[in-house]
Protein backbone atom coordinates (compact mmCIF):
# COMPACT_ATOMS: atom_id res chain seq x y z
CA UNK A 1 0.00 0.00 0.00
CA UNK A 2 1.17 3.47 -0.70
CA UNK A 3 0.21 5.27 2.48
CA UNK A 4 1.84 8.76 1.77
CA UNK A 5 -0.44 8.65 -1.83
CA UNK A 6 -3.36 8.15 -0.06
CA UNK A 7 -2.42 11.17 2.15
CA UNK A 8 -1.57 13.09 -0.22
CA UNK A 9 -4.54 13.26 -2.30
CA UNK A 10 -6.88 13.17 1.10
CA UNK A 11 -4.68 15.81 2.67
CA UNK A 12 -4.83 18.02 -0.83
CA UNK A 13 -8.35 17.19 -0.87
CA UNK A 14 -9.28 18.21 2.45
CA UNK A 15 -7.46 21.63 2.04
CA UNK A 16 -9.57 22.00 -0.61
CA UNK A 17 -12.02 22.14 1.75
CA UNK A 18 -10.54 24.90 4.15
CA UNK A 19 -10.01 26.47 1.44
CA UNK A 20 -13.64 27.10 -0.08
CA UNK A 21 -15.09 27.24 3.70
CA UNK A 22 -17.54 29.36 2.75
CA UNK A 23 -18.72 27.49 -0.38
CA UNK A 24 -17.99 24.01 1.63
CA UNK A 25 -19.80 24.18 5.13
CA UNK A 26 -21.21 27.96 5.64
CA UNK A 27 -23.88 27.87 2.25
CA UNK A 28 -25.56 24.38 3.51
CA UNK A 29 -25.58 25.13 6.71
CA UNK A 30 -27.59 29.00 5.70
CA UNK A 31 -29.63 26.76 3.79
CA UNK A 32 -30.49 24.39 6.12
CA UNK A 33 -31.49 27.05 8.34
CA UNK A 34 -33.35 28.22 6.11
CA UNK A 35 -35.60 25.33 5.74
CA UNK A 36 -36.05 25.35 9.54
CA UNK A 37 -37.09 28.28 9.39
CA UNK A 38 -39.54 28.07 6.79
CA UNK A 39 -40.64 24.37 7.64
CA UNK A 40 -40.15 24.11 11.29
CA UNK A 41 -41.19 27.02 12.65
CA UNK A 42 -43.73 29.04 9.70
CA UNK A 43 -45.40 25.88 8.77
CA UNK A 44 -44.24 23.42 10.85
CA UNK A 45 -46.54 25.33 13.49
CA UNK A 46 -50.17 24.51 11.60
CA UNK A 47 -48.72 20.71 11.83
CA UNK A 48 -49.75 18.68 14.33
CA UNK A 49 -46.82 15.91 15.86
CA UNK A 50 -45.84 13.20 13.75
CA UNK A 51 -45.65 10.06 15.12
CA UNK A 52 -45.29 11.31 18.53
CA UNK A 53 -42.64 14.25 17.50
CA UNK A 54 -42.62 17.37 17.15
CA UNK A 55 -42.56 18.49 12.89
CA UNK A 56 -39.65 20.58 13.78
CA UNK A 57 -37.72 17.83 15.49
CA UNK A 58 -39.12 15.26 13.01
CA UNK A 59 -37.58 16.78 9.81
CA UNK A 60 -34.26 16.94 11.31
CA UNK A 61 -32.63 13.55 10.47
CA UNK A 62 -34.16 14.05 6.95
CA UNK A 63 -32.49 17.89 6.94
CA UNK A 64 -28.87 16.17 7.58
CA UNK A 65 -29.46 13.39 5.38
CA UNK A 66 -30.41 15.56 2.13
CA UNK A 67 -27.15 17.25 2.99
CA UNK A 68 -24.81 14.31 3.41
CA UNK A 69 -26.50 13.17 0.26
CA UNK A 70 -25.97 16.03 -1.86
CA UNK A 71 -22.62 17.00 -0.46
CA UNK A 72 -21.43 13.48 -0.65
CA UNK A 73 -22.27 13.39 -4.22
CA UNK A 74 -20.79 17.20 -5.15
CA UNK A 75 -17.55 16.71 -3.29
CA UNK A 76 -16.70 13.34 -4.97
CA UNK A 77 -17.47 14.00 -8.35
CA UNK A 78 -15.78 17.62 -8.12
CA UNK A 79 -13.15 16.22 -6.69
CA UNK A 80 -11.95 13.80 -9.02
CA UNK A 81 -13.76 15.81 -12.21
CA UNK A 82 -12.10 18.98 -11.68
CA UNK A 83 -8.24 17.07 -11.66
CA UNK A 84 -9.93 15.36 -15.28
CA UNK A 85 -10.77 18.77 -16.47
CA UNK A 86 -7.89 20.63 -15.25
CA UNK A 87 -5.49 17.96 -16.49
CA UNK A 88 -3.60 17.57 -13.79
CA UNK A 89 -5.00 13.84 -13.39
CA UNK A 90 -1.73 12.87 -15.49
CA UNK A 91 -0.12 13.08 -12.20
CA UNK A 92 -2.47 10.62 -10.41
CA UNK A 93 -2.40 8.26 -13.24
CA UNK A 94 1.40 8.14 -13.68
CA UNK A 95 2.07 7.79 -9.69
CA UNK A 96 3.00 4.32 -8.51
CA UNK A 97 -0.81 4.27 -6.94
CA UNK A 98 -3.67 1.60 -7.22
CA UNK A 99 -6.94 2.60 -8.10
CA UNK A 100 -8.08 1.23 -4.70
CA UNK A 101 -5.53 3.46 -3.20
CA UNK A 102 -7.00 6.42 -5.77
CA UNK A 103 -10.56 5.92 -4.48
CA UNK A 104 -9.76 6.21 -0.83
CA UNK A 105 -8.13 8.87 -0.90
CA UNK A 106 -10.63 11.05 -2.54
CA UNK A 107 -13.83 8.88 -1.72
CA UNK A 108 -12.35 9.12 1.93
CA UNK A 109 -11.91 13.27 1.96
CA UNK A 110 -15.14 13.19 0.24
CA UNK A 111 -17.01 11.40 2.77
CA UNK A 112 -15.24 13.16 6.01
CA UNK A 113 -16.06 16.47 4.63
CA UNK A 114 -20.00 15.72 4.53
CA UNK A 115 -20.22 13.49 7.77
CA UNK A 116 -18.47 16.75 9.25
CA UNK A 117 -21.12 19.18 7.60
CA UNK A 118 -23.61 16.09 8.69
CA UNK A 119 -22.64 16.75 12.11
CA UNK A 120 -22.44 20.69 12.27
CA UNK A 121 -25.99 20.81 10.41
CA UNK A 122 -27.33 18.17 13.38
CA UNK A 123 -25.65 20.87 15.69
CA UNK A 124 -27.05 23.89 13.97
CA UNK A 125 -30.75 21.91 14.43
CA UNK A 126 -29.95 21.63 17.73
CA UNK A 127 -30.48 25.36 17.89
CA UNK A 128 -33.79 25.44 16.79
CA UNK A 129 -35.20 22.21 18.28
CA UNK A 130 -34.79 20.04 21.32
CA UNK A 131 -32.65 17.05 19.76
CA UNK A 132 -32.37 12.99 21.42
CA UNK A 133 -30.76 10.55 19.72
CA UNK A 134 -31.92 7.63 20.97
CA UNK A 135 -29.04 5.39 18.90
CA UNK A 136 -26.16 7.43 18.91
CA UNK A 137 -24.10 4.72 17.48
CA UNK A 138 -26.41 3.62 14.95
CA UNK A 139 -26.62 7.13 13.86
CA UNK A 140 -22.84 7.75 13.12
CA UNK A 141 -22.93 4.25 11.44
CA UNK A 142 -26.03 5.22 8.76
CA UNK A 143 -24.70 8.80 8.89
CA UNK A 144 -20.83 7.28 7.50
CA UNK A 145 -22.70 4.40 4.85
CA UNK A 146 -24.53 7.11 3.73
CA UNK A 147 -21.56 9.70 3.77
CA UNK A 148 -19.32 6.71 1.55
CA UNK A 149 -21.93 4.97 -0.16
CA UNK A 150 -23.08 8.41 -1.41
CA UNK A 151 -19.39 9.68 -2.32
CA UNK A 152 -18.63 6.71 -4.42
CA UNK A 153 -21.51 7.24 -6.21
CA UNK A 154 -20.38 11.01 -6.76
CA UNK A 155 -16.80 10.07 -8.34
CA UNK A 156 -18.85 7.51 -10.27
CA UNK A 157 -20.59 10.77 -11.86
CA UNK A 158 -17.32 12.86 -11.38
CA UNK A 159 -15.66 9.99 -13.95
CA UNK A 160 -18.25 9.68 -16.09
CA UNK A 161 -19.02 13.45 -16.85
CA UNK A 162 -17.41 15.14 -19.63
CA UNK A 163 -18.78 18.57 -18.98
CA UNK A 164 -19.80 20.72 -16.29
CA UNK A 165 -23.95 20.33 -17.06
CA UNK A 166 -23.19 16.59 -16.35
CA UNK A 167 -21.54 16.81 -13.30
CA UNK A 168 -24.87 18.89 -12.36
CA UNK A 169 -27.40 16.76 -13.82
CA UNK A 170 -27.38 13.87 -11.87
CA UNK A 171 -27.92 15.65 -8.84
CA UNK A 172 -30.22 18.26 -10.15
CA UNK A 173 -32.46 15.56 -11.89
CA UNK A 174 -32.37 12.53 -10.00
CA UNK A 175 -30.87 13.19 -6.31
CA UNK A 176 -32.54 16.34 -5.19
CA UNK A 177 -36.14 14.67 -6.28
CA UNK A 178 -35.69 11.49 -4.47
CA UNK A 179 -34.48 12.83 -1.34
CA UNK A 180 -37.27 15.15 -1.33
CA UNK A 181 -40.02 12.21 -2.39
CA UNK A 182 -37.85 9.94 0.23
CA UNK A 183 -39.34 11.67 3.46
CA UNK A 184 -37.14 13.90 4.02
CA UNK A 185 -40.59 16.47 5.46
CA UNK A 186 -42.90 13.42 6.28
CA UNK A 187 -43.45 10.42 6.87
CA UNK A 188 -44.46 7.88 4.59
CA UNK A 189 -47.30 6.84 5.83
CA UNK A 190 -48.78 9.92 5.32
CA UNK A 191 -49.37 8.96 1.70
CA UNK A 192 -52.14 7.05 0.15
CA UNK A 193 -51.09 3.95 -0.26
CA UNK A 194 -50.63 3.62 -3.86
CA UNK A 195 -48.17 6.00 -3.59
CA UNK A 196 -46.74 4.67 -0.52
CA UNK A 197 -45.69 1.75 -3.15
CA UNK A 198 -43.86 3.63 -5.56
CA UNK A 199 -42.36 5.46 -3.06
CA UNK A 200 -40.88 2.16 -1.24
CA UNK A 201 -38.91 2.00 -4.97
CA UNK A 202 -36.87 5.20 -3.74
CA UNK A 203 -33.72 4.13 -2.73
CA UNK A 204 -33.35 7.37 -0.08
CA UNK A 205 -36.23 6.13 2.00
CA UNK A 206 -34.03 3.06 3.45
CA UNK A 207 -31.70 6.17 4.26
CA UNK A 208 -33.78 8.88 5.44
CA UNK A 209 -35.78 5.74 7.13
CA UNK A 210 -33.32 4.04 9.10
CA UNK A 211 -31.19 7.43 10.35
CA UNK A 212 -34.69 8.40 11.45
CA UNK A 213 -34.89 5.37 13.46
CA UNK A 214 -31.29 6.17 15.19
CA UNK A 215 -33.20 9.25 16.64
CA UNK A 216 -36.75 8.41 17.75
CA UNK A 217 -37.13 4.96 16.63
CA UNK A 218 -39.71 5.99 14.45
CA UNK A 219 -39.46 4.30 11.07
CA UNK A 220 -40.98 3.66 7.91
CA UNK A 221 -39.49 0.20 7.15
CA UNK A 222 -37.72 -1.88 9.27
CA UNK A 223 -34.21 -0.90 10.23
CA UNK A 224 -33.15 -3.86 8.67
CA UNK A 225 -34.00 -3.51 5.34
CA UNK A 226 -32.52 0.29 5.77
CA UNK A 227 -29.19 -1.49 6.69
CA UNK A 228 -29.66 -3.87 4.02
CA UNK A 229 -30.86 -1.34 1.05
CA UNK A 230 -27.85 0.99 2.15
CA UNK A 231 -25.36 -1.82 2.11
CA UNK A 232 -26.57 -2.93 -1.32
CA UNK A 233 -25.78 0.33 -2.60
CA UNK A 234 -22.72 0.70 -1.81
CA UNK A 235 -21.59 -2.41 -2.76
CA UNK A 236 -23.16 -1.39 -6.67
CA UNK A 237 -21.02 1.61 -6.05
CA UNK A 238 -17.87 -0.56 -5.44
CA UNK A 239 -18.46 -2.82 -8.55
CA UNK A 240 -19.24 0.26 -10.92
CA UNK A 241 -15.85 1.57 -9.63
CA UNK A 242 -13.91 -2.00 -10.16
CA UNK A 243 -15.54 -2.11 -13.49
CA UNK A 244 -14.41 1.74 -13.94
CA UNK A 245 -10.69 1.43 -13.28
CA UNK A 246 -10.12 -2.44 -15.03
CA UNK A 247 -11.36 -0.83 -18.54
CA UNK A 248 -10.08 3.06 -17.96
CA UNK A 249 -13.19 4.17 -18.38
CA UNK A 250 -13.07 8.06 -19.64
CA UNK A 251 -9.33 7.74 -17.71
CA UNK A 252 -7.28 6.09 -20.20
CA UNK A 253 -7.10 5.34 -23.41
CA UNK B 1 24.94 -2.67 -19.53
CA UNK B 2 20.77 -3.81 -20.01
CA UNK B 3 18.52 -0.35 -20.96
CA UNK B 4 17.04 1.11 -18.38
CA UNK B 5 13.65 1.76 -21.00
CA UNK B 6 13.04 -1.18 -22.86
CA UNK B 7 10.24 -0.77 -25.59
CA UNK B 8 9.38 -4.06 -27.16
CA UNK B 9 6.85 -4.07 -30.39
CA UNK B 10 4.95 -1.61 -28.80
CA UNK B 11 1.23 -0.84 -30.99
CA UNK B 12 -1.12 1.59 -29.92
CA UNK B 13 -4.78 1.87 -31.71
CA UNK B 14 -7.17 4.28 -30.46
CA UNK B 15 -10.86 3.14 -30.52
CA UNK B 16 -11.51 5.19 -33.36
CA UNK B 17 -9.49 2.81 -35.22
CA UNK B 18 -6.70 5.33 -35.46
CA UNK B 19 -3.15 3.50 -35.39
CA UNK B 20 -0.67 6.23 -33.10
CA UNK B 21 1.86 3.71 -33.09
CA UNK B 22 2.95 0.71 -35.05
CA UNK B 23 5.60 -1.64 -33.58
CA UNK B 24 7.78 0.39 -31.76
CA UNK B 25 11.23 -0.50 -30.34
CA UNK B 26 13.15 1.64 -28.28
CA UNK B 27 15.95 1.13 -25.81
CA UNK B 28 17.38 3.79 -24.11
CA UNK B 29 20.30 3.55 -22.41
CA UNK B 30 20.88 4.60 -18.02
CA UNK B 31 21.90 8.47 -18.15
CA UNK B 32 22.13 8.88 -21.67
CA UNK B 33 20.12 12.29 -23.13
CA UNK B 34 17.62 11.14 -26.02
CA UNK B 35 15.91 13.69 -28.18
CA UNK B 36 12.75 12.23 -30.03
CA UNK B 37 12.10 14.30 -32.90
CA UNK B 38 8.70 14.09 -35.14
CA UNK B 39 6.19 16.52 -36.52
CA UNK B 40 2.99 16.76 -34.77
CA UNK B 41 1.03 13.85 -34.12
CA UNK B 42 4.18 11.57 -35.03
CA UNK B 43 3.23 9.86 -32.06
CA UNK B 44 5.85 11.69 -29.35
CA UNK B 45 3.44 11.98 -26.97
CA UNK B 46 1.65 8.73 -27.25
CA UNK B 47 4.85 6.88 -26.48
CA UNK B 48 5.25 8.70 -23.89
CA UNK B 49 1.74 8.84 -22.02
CA UNK B 50 2.13 4.64 -22.88
CA UNK B 51 5.57 4.59 -20.48
CA UNK B 52 3.90 6.65 -17.97
CA UNK B 53 1.00 4.75 -17.08
CA UNK B 54 -0.72 7.59 -18.71
CA UNK B 55 -2.62 5.50 -21.91
CA UNK B 56 -2.96 1.45 -22.25
CA UNK B 57 -0.52 0.09 -24.94
CA UNK B 58 -2.62 -1.98 -27.37
CA UNK B 59 0.39 -4.78 -27.92
CA UNK B 60 3.97 -4.80 -27.07
CA UNK B 61 6.24 -4.75 -23.72
CA UNK B 62 7.70 -1.89 -21.77
CA UNK B 63 10.39 -2.17 -18.72
CA UNK B 64 11.70 0.39 -16.86
CA UNK B 65 14.48 -0.52 -15.12
CA UNK B 66 13.58 -4.22 -15.61
CA UNK B 67 10.15 -4.15 -13.96
CA UNK B 68 7.09 -4.66 -16.62
CA UNK B 69 4.69 -1.27 -16.73
CA UNK B 70 1.73 -3.25 -16.28
CA UNK B 71 2.66 -6.08 -13.68
CA UNK B 72 4.67 -4.59 -12.09
CA UNK B 73 3.56 -1.14 -12.10
CA UNK B 74 4.71 0.34 -9.05
CA UNK B 75 8.31 0.26 -9.31
CA UNK B 76 8.07 0.84 -12.46
CA UNK B 77 6.36 4.18 -12.39
CA UNK B 78 8.22 5.36 -9.05
CA UNK B 79 11.44 5.42 -11.17
CA UNK B 80 9.82 7.86 -13.71
CA UNK B 81 9.08 11.66 -13.77
CA UNK B 82 7.36 13.39 -15.96
CA UNK B 83 6.53 16.65 -17.80
CA UNK B 84 3.56 16.74 -19.75
CA UNK B 85 3.52 19.18 -22.55
CA UNK B 86 0.98 20.61 -21.12
CA UNK B 87 0.93 23.24 -18.56
CA UNK B 88 -1.43 21.11 -16.09
CA UNK B 89 -1.25 22.60 -12.47
CA UNK B 90 -3.70 23.19 -9.93
CA UNK B 91 -4.13 27.12 -10.37
CA UNK B 92 -4.79 27.60 -6.69
CA UNK B 93 -2.15 25.63 -4.69
CA UNK B 94 1.36 27.41 -4.14
CA UNK B 95 3.89 26.11 -5.45
CA UNK B 96 5.37 24.51 -2.28
CA UNK B 97 2.35 22.49 -1.33
CA UNK B 98 2.03 21.11 -5.31
CA UNK B 99 5.01 20.19 -5.70
CA UNK B 100 5.03 18.58 -1.88
CA UNK B 101 2.07 17.04 -2.64
CA UNK B 102 4.04 15.49 -5.77
CA UNK B 103 6.36 13.43 -3.44
CA UNK B 104 3.69 12.34 -1.67
CA UNK B 105 1.60 10.72 -5.03
CA UNK B 106 5.21 8.89 -5.42
CA UNK B 107 5.24 7.28 -2.09
CA UNK B 108 8.02 9.15 -0.61
CA UNK B 109 8.97 10.20 2.67
CA UNK B 110 9.03 14.50 3.52
CA UNK B 111 11.75 16.07 2.61
CA UNK B 112 11.77 19.68 2.52
CA UNK B 113 15.03 20.07 2.24
CA UNK B 114 15.11 18.00 -0.90
CA UNK B 115 12.20 20.50 -2.20
CA UNK B 116 14.10 23.53 -1.23
CA UNK B 117 17.23 22.46 -3.52
CA UNK B 118 14.81 21.77 -6.68
CA UNK B 119 12.86 24.97 -5.92
CA UNK B 120 15.98 26.83 -6.00
CA UNK B 121 17.93 25.05 -8.82
CA UNK B 122 14.75 25.60 -11.06
CA UNK B 123 14.86 29.39 -9.82
CA UNK B 124 11.18 29.22 -8.18
CA UNK B 125 12.17 29.72 -4.55
CA UNK B 126 10.99 33.05 -3.97
CA UNK B 127 7.85 31.94 -5.77
CA UNK B 128 7.36 28.94 -3.15
CA UNK B 129 4.45 30.55 -1.42
CA UNK B 130 2.75 31.93 -4.13
CA UNK B 131 -0.37 30.60 -5.64
CA UNK B 132 0.65 28.60 -9.36
CA UNK B 133 -2.32 30.96 -11.04
CA UNK B 134 -0.53 33.66 -10.44
CA UNK B 135 2.74 32.64 -11.90
CA UNK B 136 4.07 33.65 -16.20
CA UNK B 137 3.98 30.82 -18.45
CA UNK B 138 7.34 29.61 -17.93
CA UNK B 139 7.43 29.89 -14.23
CA UNK B 140 4.37 27.28 -14.13
CA UNK B 141 6.82 24.80 -17.02
CA UNK B 142 8.85 25.12 -14.19
CA UNK B 143 6.87 24.07 -10.99
CA UNK B 144 6.06 21.22 -13.71
CA UNK B 145 9.56 20.07 -13.79
CA UNK B 146 10.10 20.89 -9.72
CA UNK B 147 7.00 18.59 -9.36
CA UNK B 148 8.85 15.84 -11.56
CA UNK B 149 11.69 15.89 -9.80
CA UNK B 150 10.46 16.00 -6.08
CA UNK B 151 10.36 12.53 -5.92
CA UNK B 152 13.99 11.67 -7.51
CA UNK B 153 13.20 9.89 -10.30
CA UNK B 154 16.16 8.29 -12.28
CA UNK B 155 14.33 8.46 -15.25
CA UNK B 156 12.78 12.14 -16.98
CA UNK B 157 10.88 12.68 -19.76
CA UNK B 158 10.39 16.34 -20.71
CA UNK B 159 7.67 16.67 -23.32
CA UNK B 160 7.87 19.68 -25.39
CA UNK B 161 9.70 21.22 -22.60
CA UNK B 162 10.86 24.57 -24.14
CA UNK B 163 7.82 25.31 -26.03
CA UNK B 164 6.62 28.72 -26.21
CA UNK B 165 9.10 29.27 -23.43
CA UNK B 166 11.65 32.13 -24.12
CA UNK B 167 15.18 32.09 -25.33
CA UNK B 168 16.63 32.64 -21.75
CA UNK B 169 14.40 30.13 -20.22
CA UNK B 170 14.98 27.91 -22.61
CA UNK B 171 19.09 27.77 -21.82
CA UNK B 172 18.03 27.59 -18.29
CA UNK B 173 16.51 24.34 -18.75
CA UNK B 174 19.19 23.21 -20.89
CA UNK B 175 21.54 23.66 -17.38
CA UNK B 176 19.03 22.01 -15.33
CA UNK B 177 18.76 19.32 -17.66
CA UNK B 178 22.84 18.72 -17.75
CA UNK B 179 23.04 19.10 -13.98
CA UNK B 180 20.48 16.11 -13.69
CA UNK B 181 22.49 14.19 -16.51
CA UNK B 182 25.33 14.85 -14.42
CA UNK B 183 23.45 13.27 -11.32
CA UNK B 184 22.76 10.41 -13.41
CA UNK B 185 19.67 10.64 -14.59
CA UNK B 186 18.26 9.41 -17.98
CA UNK B 187 16.58 12.31 -19.54
CA UNK B 188 14.15 11.56 -22.37
CA UNK B 189 12.69 14.96 -24.15
CA UNK B 190 10.88 15.53 -27.33
CA UNK B 191 11.33 18.51 -29.25
CA UNK B 192 10.53 19.49 -32.94
CA UNK B 193 13.27 22.27 -32.06
CA UNK B 194 16.36 20.54 -34.03
CA UNK B 195 18.28 22.91 -32.18
CA UNK B 196 17.22 21.72 -28.81
CA UNK B 197 18.46 18.36 -29.83
CA UNK B 198 21.58 19.07 -31.39
CA UNK B 199 22.42 21.11 -28.37
CA UNK B 200 21.43 18.64 -25.58
CA UNK B 201 21.26 14.71 -27.31
CA UNK B 202 23.63 12.44 -27.10
CA UNK B 203 21.11 10.18 -29.44
CA UNK B 204 18.38 11.40 -31.71
CA UNK B 205 15.22 8.86 -32.57
CA UNK B 206 12.67 10.56 -35.30
CA UNK B 207 9.68 9.13 -35.00
CA UNK B 208 7.00 10.07 -38.22
CA UNK B 209 3.12 8.22 -38.59
CA UNK B 210 3.91 6.08 -35.95
CA UNK B 211 6.79 4.81 -36.44
CA UNK B 212 10.50 5.06 -35.50
CA UNK B 213 12.36 5.90 -38.96
CA UNK B 214 15.69 6.79 -37.35
CA UNK B 215 17.95 6.01 -34.43
CA UNK B 216 21.40 7.53 -34.33
CA UNK B 217 24.01 9.21 -32.13
CA UNK B 218 24.19 12.38 -32.47
CA UNK B 219 27.82 12.29 -33.21
CA UNK B 220 26.92 10.16 -36.62
CA UNK B 221 24.63 12.71 -37.63
CA UNK B 222 26.77 15.77 -36.94
CA UNK B 223 29.09 13.95 -39.45
CA UNK B 224 26.32 13.86 -41.80
CA UNK B 225 25.89 17.36 -40.77
CA UNK B 226 29.48 17.92 -41.93
CA UNK B 227 28.79 17.45 -45.60
CA UNK B 228 28.59 20.14 -47.67
CA UNK B 229 27.21 20.86 -51.41
CA UNK B 230 28.43 23.26 -53.92
CA UNK B 231 26.09 24.34 -56.72
CA UNK B 232 27.66 25.80 -59.48
CA UNK B 233 25.67 27.28 -62.64
CA UNK B 234 26.80 27.09 -65.87
CA UNK B 235 27.48 29.22 -68.66
CA UNK B 236 26.19 27.03 -70.87
CA UNK B 237 24.04 23.73 -71.06
CA UNK B 238 25.97 20.84 -70.59
CA UNK B 239 24.90 17.07 -71.93
CA UNK B 240 26.95 14.98 -69.99
CA UNK B 241 29.46 15.24 -67.42
CA UNK B 242 32.84 14.71 -69.34
CA UNK B 243 34.75 11.75 -68.56
CA UNK B 244 37.97 13.56 -67.38
CA UNK B 245 35.59 14.95 -63.88
CA UNK B 246 34.11 11.25 -63.29
CA UNK B 247 36.22 11.17 -60.02
CA UNK B 248 33.94 14.07 -58.89
CA UNK B 249 30.88 12.66 -58.80
CA UNK B 250 29.06 15.41 -59.71
CA UNK B 251 25.35 15.51 -60.44
CA UNK B 252 24.28 17.46 -63.69
CA UNK B 253 20.43 19.04 -63.26
CA UNK B 254 18.05 17.91 -65.41
CA UNK B 255 18.36 21.25 -67.99
CA UNK B 256 21.94 20.90 -68.08
CA UNK B 257 22.48 24.50 -66.54
CA UNK B 258 23.54 23.40 -63.26
CA UNK B 259 26.32 21.30 -61.36
CA UNK B 260 26.52 19.90 -57.88
CA UNK B 261 29.43 18.47 -55.85
CA UNK B 262 29.33 17.00 -52.28
CA UNK B 263 32.19 17.33 -50.09
CA UNK B 264 32.93 16.96 -46.69
CA UNK B 265 34.41 20.30 -44.97
CA UNK B 266 35.75 18.19 -42.48
CA UNK B 267 37.99 16.10 -44.89
CA UNK B 268 41.67 17.30 -45.65
CA UNK B 269 40.99 18.41 -48.71
CA UNK B 270 37.28 19.57 -49.99
CA UNK B 271 38.97 19.16 -53.75
CA UNK B 272 36.97 22.05 -54.52
CA UNK B 273 40.38 24.13 -55.93
CA UNK B 274 41.33 21.10 -58.62
CA UNK B 275 37.36 20.57 -59.44
CA UNK B 276 37.42 24.52 -60.43
CA UNK B 277 40.97 24.05 -62.07
CA UNK B 278 39.40 20.87 -64.01
CA UNK B 279 36.59 22.49 -64.97
CA UNK B 280 38.47 25.39 -66.87
CA UNK B 281 40.87 22.95 -68.43
CA UNK B 282 37.55 21.27 -69.93
CA UNK B 283 36.17 24.60 -70.99
CA UNK B 284 33.51 24.61 -69.15
CA UNK B 285 32.56 28.46 -67.73
CA UNK B 286 30.81 28.80 -64.80
CA UNK B 287 28.39 32.05 -63.94
CA UNK B 288 27.40 31.53 -60.36
CA UNK B 289 28.05 29.47 -57.72
CA UNK B 290 26.74 28.41 -54.12
CA UNK B 291 28.01 25.95 -51.13
CA UNK B 292 25.29 24.89 -48.24
CA UNK B 293 25.44 22.63 -45.48
CA UNK B 294 22.96 20.38 -44.93
CA UNK B 295 21.72 20.36 -41.53
CA UNK B 296 20.06 17.70 -39.35
CA UNK B 297 16.57 19.67 -40.24
CA UNK B 298 17.43 18.82 -43.81
CA UNK B 299 17.81 15.08 -43.01
CA UNK B 300 14.32 15.63 -41.17
CA UNK B 301 12.92 16.66 -43.56
CA UNK B 302 13.61 14.08 -46.03
CA UNK B 303 13.01 11.60 -43.65
CA UNK B 304 9.23 12.69 -42.79
CA UNK B 305 8.42 13.36 -46.04
CA UNK B 306 9.36 10.21 -47.65
CA UNK B 307 6.05 8.46 -48.70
Amino acid sequence: MNYRAIRAIYLFEMARTWRTLLQSIVSPVVSTSLYFVVFGAAIGSRITEVEGVSYGTFIVPGLVMLSVLTQSISNASFGIYFPKFAGTIYEILSAPISYFEIVIGYVGAAATKSIILGLIILATAGLFVPLHIQHPVWMLTFLVLTAVTFSLFGFIIGIWADGFEKLQMIPMLVVTPLTFLGGSFYSVNMLPSGWRTITLFNPVVYLISGFRWSFYEIADVSVGLSLGMTAAFLVACMVIVAWIFRTGYRLKN
Amino acid sequence: MSPIISVSNLSKTYGSGFKALKGINLDIAKGEIFALLGPNGAGKTTLISIICGIANPSEGRIAIGGHDIIKDYRAARSMIGLVPQELHTDAFESVWATVSFSRGLFGKPKNPAHIEKVLKDLSLWDKKDNKIITLSGGMKRRVMIAKALSHEPQILFLDEPTAGVDVELRKGMWEVVRTLQAAGVTIILTTHYIEEAEEMADRIGVINKGEIILIEDKATLMQKLGKKELTLQLQSKLDAIPAVLAAYNLELSSDGRTVTYDYDTKGDRTGITSLLNDLRNAGIRISDLDTRQSSLEDIFVSLVRAP
